[in-house]
């Protein structure tokens, strides 16, 4: 039930791009970049990956962050929200307007959209809601409703709450501070909200723990939900092998997939939320493992679960 | 003036002496998004081992300052693999492939060398001694000279007589040029240095190690005059014996600087984290640095450091014309 692969797989793009605007959007920073080649093969869900620090920089590592949106002016710009936390972070928050960034993406697996227009329930932790909008948009266009569940710590610390009730069919916010919205944390309101919206399929992008108690609820709620995780990344192309997470695969296999490239998105039910952190006994290639056949063992080498295209439809 | 890059890798003529460091490039495919990896030297592969290798648990990963820590634990897919899917691909796309293989005893190393040996179009084989001796209470094959060329010994005996064998040295021992002298002994027909160095990171505010392996391998800028230095060393030692250079290589002018201590490959590892098309770019940049210099050829670069003399002459040269 998702778009067809081909479309889905135009590879990234590496460019010098333009930094066209940086904002503050309540707590976080919001970052305009031209990238063309970017901005036209992105799909919701996918991610770039940031050089920070200048030419000589000490801070090796790319900086990764989900796209929130794209937009066709400029010959089409890319804009990401981050939050100013670290060296690197800063150094991106204190960019100008016409400074040139080295850019890379669309990186990793989109959100899978249904074929059918079906209840959607969006849910959000942080700015980890960035991604959900353009999702939303495309949603709409399917004709599929969306419901927001947004929350954080704080008010502002809530990514998109008016844009969220300005497209949403309904916008649930919850603070922990009780600041903006329903105190508490959104799982509280999940129930809630899926038996007024009659939800057919959660989407959520934040905190682990926060995807883990997603899941569980979809779960018990038996929803198909897909979720973007979010793991420390070296490289954001699929070859440092840092990003790893036991997912389970359709075969029933658990193997150490990337998160970069076999997600960020994934099935919230193939993630082995419990072991995320460690190398289950029973994941292919751990300590003591054997394959069960050899059968078995080659076409755990092929890699890992296509968890992008078997899709919440199903 | 056109500076000629072409470098030799054993019987192999490579189009310019960069390659991509094991562990940094995958098995190619990833980085073939951005360039073309039939451009550069070679493509050296994520170390393989016999069996599929799930690694160690996470975080497996640190920024430190110019440099990182890893600590991966050699997850791969294993040589059965390799062989079905990433070297006939590799192949495909018109590129070299230096094959890096691990294992946890001597044995293991021989059946690799054996298996990839069986496969056409293997480049050359770097030997990742870096791993954990499981008959010898996890000692390091790369730290001891008798383990290392037990190691060597038994892969040059397995793999093709026309497949040149490097042993990839660790930077972490007292005496890199008696290990070095123990690989050559023992049949290696190049080395390849520097793996990373040992390194640990402490969460001040968890007050724990970061890395859920608790140590893991320095690489990047920082450690590149370690890299010069054993380079430097193994070459005043050894002058005949090929050389592929590593350890924080970021430019052309990097990668000069290891020509000129006595490699003759560059290897760029992290660096590709930083820049995904960072091999093409410093082959690009190494071409400049040579012509600048006026070198005709990479090779008259190799070793050039040692002959303090040499070069002076030629600086003067430089100047008169």
């Amino acid at each position: 039930m998702t778009q067809p692969d081909g479309e889905a797989q135009a590879g990234p793009v590496q460019v010098r791009g333009t930094v066209l605007t940086v904002r503050r959007v309540d707590a976080y920073y919001a970052m305009t970049v031209v990238a063309p080649g970017i901005a036209a093969r992105f799909r919701p869900g996918q991610f770039v990956t940031l050089a920070v620090g200048g030419p000589v920089t000490a801070m090796l590592l790319r900086r990764s962050f989900s796209i929130h949106d794209v937009r066709a002016d400029h010959g089409g710009t890319v804009e990401f929200v981050f939050s100013a936390e670290g060296a690197g972070t800063r150094w991106l928050a204190e960019r100008r307007s016409r400074d040139v960034i080295d850019i890379t993406g669309p990186l990793g697996r989109p959100f899978p959209v249904p074929r059918d227009p079906v209840s959607c329930l969006l849910v959000g932790g942080g700015y980890g809601s960035a991604p959900l909008f353009s999702l939303a948009a495309r949603l709409r266009d399917r004709r599929c409703t969306v419901d927001f569940l947004l929350g954080a710590a704080t008010g502002d610390r809530v990514f998109g709450a008016l844009t969220a009730r300005r497209t949403g069919r309904t916008a649930t916010i919850t603070t922990e501070d009780g600041s903006l919205g329903a105190r508490g944390v959104v799982t509280d309101m999940m129930g809630q909200v899926i038996h007024e919206a009659r939800t057919d399929v959660i989407y959520a992008c934040g905190p682990m723990p926060m995807l883990r108690q997603v899941t569980s609820l979809a779960r018990r709620y038996d929803i198909p939900v897909q979720v973007a995780v979010e793991e420390l990344m070296a490289c954001g192309i699929g070859v440092c092998m840092t990003c790893v997470l036991p997912v389970t695969g359709t075969d029933g296999i658990t193997r150490m997939v990337r998160s970069c490239v076999d997600g960020p998105v994934f099935r919230g039910e193939q993630v082995r939320w419990d072991d995320v952190g460690t190398i289950p006994f029973d994941a292919v290639g751990a300590p003591g493992w054997e394959p069960r056949r050899r059968a078995a063992g080659l076409s755990a080498a092929r890699g890992a679960p296509r968890a992008g295209k078997s899709a919440n439809g199903d | 003036m056109v500076t000629d890059l072409r470098a030799r890798l054993g019987q192999s003529e490579l189009p310019n002496p960069i390659l991509t460091a094991s562990g940094c490039a995958g098995s190619g495919r990833e980085l073939a998004q951005f360039f073309d990896v039939s451009k550069i030297g070679a493509v050296v592969t994520k170390s393989v081992m016999l069996a599929p290798r799930a690694g160690r648990p996470t975080p497996r990963m640190a920024e430190t300052p110019s440099g990182m820590l890893n600590s991966i634990g050699l997850q791969g897919p294993g040589i059965d693999a390799f062989l079905q899917r990433d070297l006939p691909w590799l192949l495909s796309r018109g590129a070299r492939a230096v094959v890096s293989i691990a294992g946890g005893t001597v044995d293991e190393f021989a059946e690799l060398a054996a298996r990839l040996s069986d496969a056409a179009g293997v480049t050359a084989i770097e030997v990742n001694i870096s791993c954990p001796n499981v008959e010898h209470r996890g000692q390091v094959f790369a730290c001891d000279a008798g383990a290392a060329s037990a190691v060597i010994d038994a892969v040059r005996r397995r793999a093709r007589y026309d497949i040149p064998v490097f042993a990839k040295l660790s930077p972490d021992v007292t005496d890199i040029v008696a290990i070095a002298r123990a690989c050559v002994a023992a049949g290696a027909d190049g080395l390849s240095m520097i793996n990373t160095l040992l390194g640990m990171v402490i969460d001040t505010d968890t007050m724990r190690p970061v890395l859920a392996g608790t140590t893991g391998g320095l690489s990047g800028p920082a450690i590149r005059p370690v890299a010069v230095r054993c380079v430097w060393q193994v070459r005043e030692a050894l002058p005949d014996v090929p050389i592929i250079g590593m350890g924080g290589v970021r430019t052309g002018t990097d990668a000069l600087e290891f020509l000129l201590a006595g490699a003759t490959l560059v290897s760029v590892g992290t660096t590709i984290f930083h820049d995904p098309s960072a091999c093409v770019r410093i082959v690009r940049e190494l071409e400049e640095e040579l012509a600048q210099r006026g070198m005709e050829r990479v090779t008259d670069a190799v070793g050039l450091a040692h002959e303090p003399r040499a070069a002076a002459r030629r600086r003067l040269t430089g100047n008169v014309l």
